[in-house]
């Protein structure tokens, strides 16, 4: 009992203080310390429990509300950094109103996102944690719950910069409607396309159309789909036999279909080979040694390769170089342009690949996107160069421009 | 009606790949997932039918015609039967009736795959080092100062990554990591800017219906 007497007579003082200044900030701590004199009151005889952590200064300012922006399910919990903090601890209450720790945030942190279920009302409080073990607990925030939202309100500088985009676009194609005449500037690679077919026409040999190693839903492989109705028109003209191997088995199906319809609409459809278009395997490196064979074996006097190309691409264009055929190529998968460029004659960059089905056809509709295209592209360079100027005149991030969200 | 409603499907799909981006909401969010992970791998399945049925028919095709090479077809058929008996009936790992041991010797899928499809795809692969160094040779000729400005930068990055480029200065691994960051990513940060428009422009076309050669059959 004695021990007991002296256990509380230590310990209160801590309780008493740490209350006085919880009461000042918002009272939480007082359970801290009713907690502490409890602890004072262990029976005679038994070891008596370690003392409560010592008060700290507790964070100022916590909030708590949904997560802007997201899908639903989380909390984003803030507050004021302590000094001399070395880490904090964050505690949730549900319906039940009982505090429980759910997570902890470094001394460097003053955010924290808690995943909880939608709709349902969280109170958070959290809990500076000092050198000693000392612990300032902040009030509780006012109930937040969580839900989804329907607009991402951090990607409407990217919305308003696609539907610009649009615009632009659908204003060159109007103007292309109207029959204006746009000049479009000369892409090297495309024309050469008209000289490679008439090379394999007049050597006798076929042209070989690799569309990429890529699936049905990139980009790549369905631009790579129309630049093949272009090229199988003029082999259709030509009368030049081309070859399509595929990876993917949708992709075949669809250059198949394409192929086909490219002789109809040349007006030669009993010249389409039903064979000239082919599944070879699903596995990239088996089809780049698939593709190596036929380009060894049939002596195809023109290469293209246009679509998506990974690991395979310098396997694919240097067998073809080997081979002294013509070699045109395109992707939109920056670290295989090298490649492309070392080992063919021309090689498409990134969005010449998306030029090329418009500048071969030469349809005005389609010119007047190309048009649209190249107008966006220096609307955006236009923007940059604005953007690195306000940059370096304020010393301000112009990143902000882009982002609305403000939390 | 041949023509719309692959349009009308494209219209309503691609608005929704375009919207799955802004709109944060699971509603729109699972229906996108649902369309990539379920139904495009029934339209693989089917179209795998196809490839594999094409593949059968070409390879005969070329045994009765006496094609160039025409015997490595029968390899080709031999190896598609035998791997498809052993994975249909043995089971990915042999647990299927089918029998695929013989003492200690197994040929089930598993084994097939990691005994020969792994080995014989890393021989391939490892042909890159050949071809990498076949291309360099031919693209680092100084034939114009274009070609030299490439021939000095690659060899100072080369240098720049293995110890001999730092005992020779110090400076040379710095200045290649200079020219990593900065010429280069700008290059890198160019090209991709324009592939971003070039898809969209390739969208809009499409969705516009001005795009129509991906329809085949002539249009």
């Amino acid at each position: 009992m004695r021990w007991a007497c002296i256990l509380c007579l230590l310990t209160l003082p801590a309780g008493w203080a740490a209350a006085q200044e919880g009461a000042a900030v918002g009272g939480a701590p007082v359970e801290t310390a009713v907690a502490g004199a409890d602890a004072g009151e262990a029976p005679l005889g038994q070891p008596a429990e370690p003392a409560p952590p010592a008060p700290f200064p507790a964070p100022a300012g916590a909030t708590a509300r949904d997560k802007p922006n997201d899908g639903g399910g989380a909390i984003a919990i803030r507050w004021q950094p302590v000094p001399g903090a070395m880490a904090y601890r964050i505690e949730r209450a549900g319906e039940d109103g009982a505090f429980v720790p759910v997570g902890a945030a470094s001394a460097l942190e003053n955010a924290y996102e808690d995943r909880v279920e939608d709709g349902v009302a969280y109170r958070y409080r959290v809990v500076a944690l000092g050198p000693a073990g000392e612990e300032g607990a902040s009030p509780a925030t006012l109930p937040a719950r969580s839900r989804p939202q329907w607009f991402n309100g951090d990607l409407t500088g990217v919305a308003l910069s696609v539907v610009a985009f649009i615009l632009v676009v659908a204003w060159f194609i109007r103007r292309a409607r109207r029959g204006e005449q746009l000049f479009v500037r000369r892409i090297a690679g495309l024309e050469a396309v008209d000289e490679a077919v008439g090379r394999a026409t007049e050597m006798g040999r076929p042209v070989l159309y690799i569309p990429g190693t890529g699936r049905i839903e990139d980009i790549a492989t369905v631009a790579s789909m129309n630049v093949l109705g272009e090229i199988a028109k003029k082999t259709a003209e030509f009368g030049t036999p081309i070859l399509v191997p595929n990876r993917d088995p949708v992709v075949f199906t669809v250059s198949r279909e394409v192929v086909k319809g490219a002789y109809t609409a040349a007006g030669r459809p009993d010249a389409y080979d039903p064979n000239s278009v082919f599944f070879l395997v699903e596995n990239s490196l088996a089809f780049a040694a698939a593709v190596d064979g036929i380009m060894v074996r049939e002596r195809p006097a023109t290469n293209f390769l246009l679509g998506s190309f990974f690991a395979e691409s310098l396997i694919l264009a240097e067998v073809g170089a080997s081979t002294g055929a013509i070699q045109i190529a395109g992707t939109d998968q920056v670290p295989q342009l090298p490649f492309f460029v070392v080992a063919c004659d021309y090689t498409l960059m990134g969005e010449e690949l998306y030029a090329a089905s418009a500048y071969l056809s030469r349809e005005p509709l389609m010119l007047g996107a190309l048009k649209g295209q190249d107008a966006g592209k220096l609307l955006f360079m236009a923007l940059l160069v604005a953007g690195t100027i306000f940059s370096l005149i304020t010393g301000l991030d112009a990143g902000w421009l882009l982002s609305t969200s403000g939390y | 009606m041949k023509d719309k409603l692959p349009l009308i499907l494209l219209i309503v799909v691609g608005f929704m790949g375009l919207t799955d981006r802004f709109l944060p909401h699971p509603a729109p969010e699972h229906l996108n997932q649902y369309m990539r992970d379920t139904l495009l791998r029934i339209i693989s399945a089917f179209a795998l039918i196809l490839g594999l049925g094409n593949l059968i028919l070409r390879h005969m095709n070329r045994i009765r015609k006496k094609s160039t090479d025409w015997p490595h077809s029968y390899t080709l058929l031999i190896s598609f039967f035998v791997a498809s008996v052993i994975g249909l009936f043995g089971g990915v790992a042999g647990e299927l009736w089918f029998p695929t041991r013989v003492g200690t010797f197994d040929f089930n899928i598993t084994t097939i795959y990691n005994q020969m499809l792994i080995p014989l795809g890393a021989s391939m692969f490892s042909l890159l080092a050949f071809y990498m160094a076949s291309a360099a040779y031919r693209s680092f000729r100084a034939r114009n100062w274009l070609a030299i400005l490439l021939l000095g930068s690659a060899f100072i990055v080369m240098l720049g990554q293995v110890p001999i480029g730092y005992r020779i200065s110090p400076a040379i691994p710095e200045i290649s990591q200079w020219i990593m960051e900065v010429p280069n990513t700008a290059a890198k940060r160019g090209i991709e800017l324009g592939i971003t428009l070039g898809v969209l422009a390739t969208f809009l076309k499409i969705l516009s219906g001005i795009e129509r050669s991906w329809l085949g059959s002539g249009r």
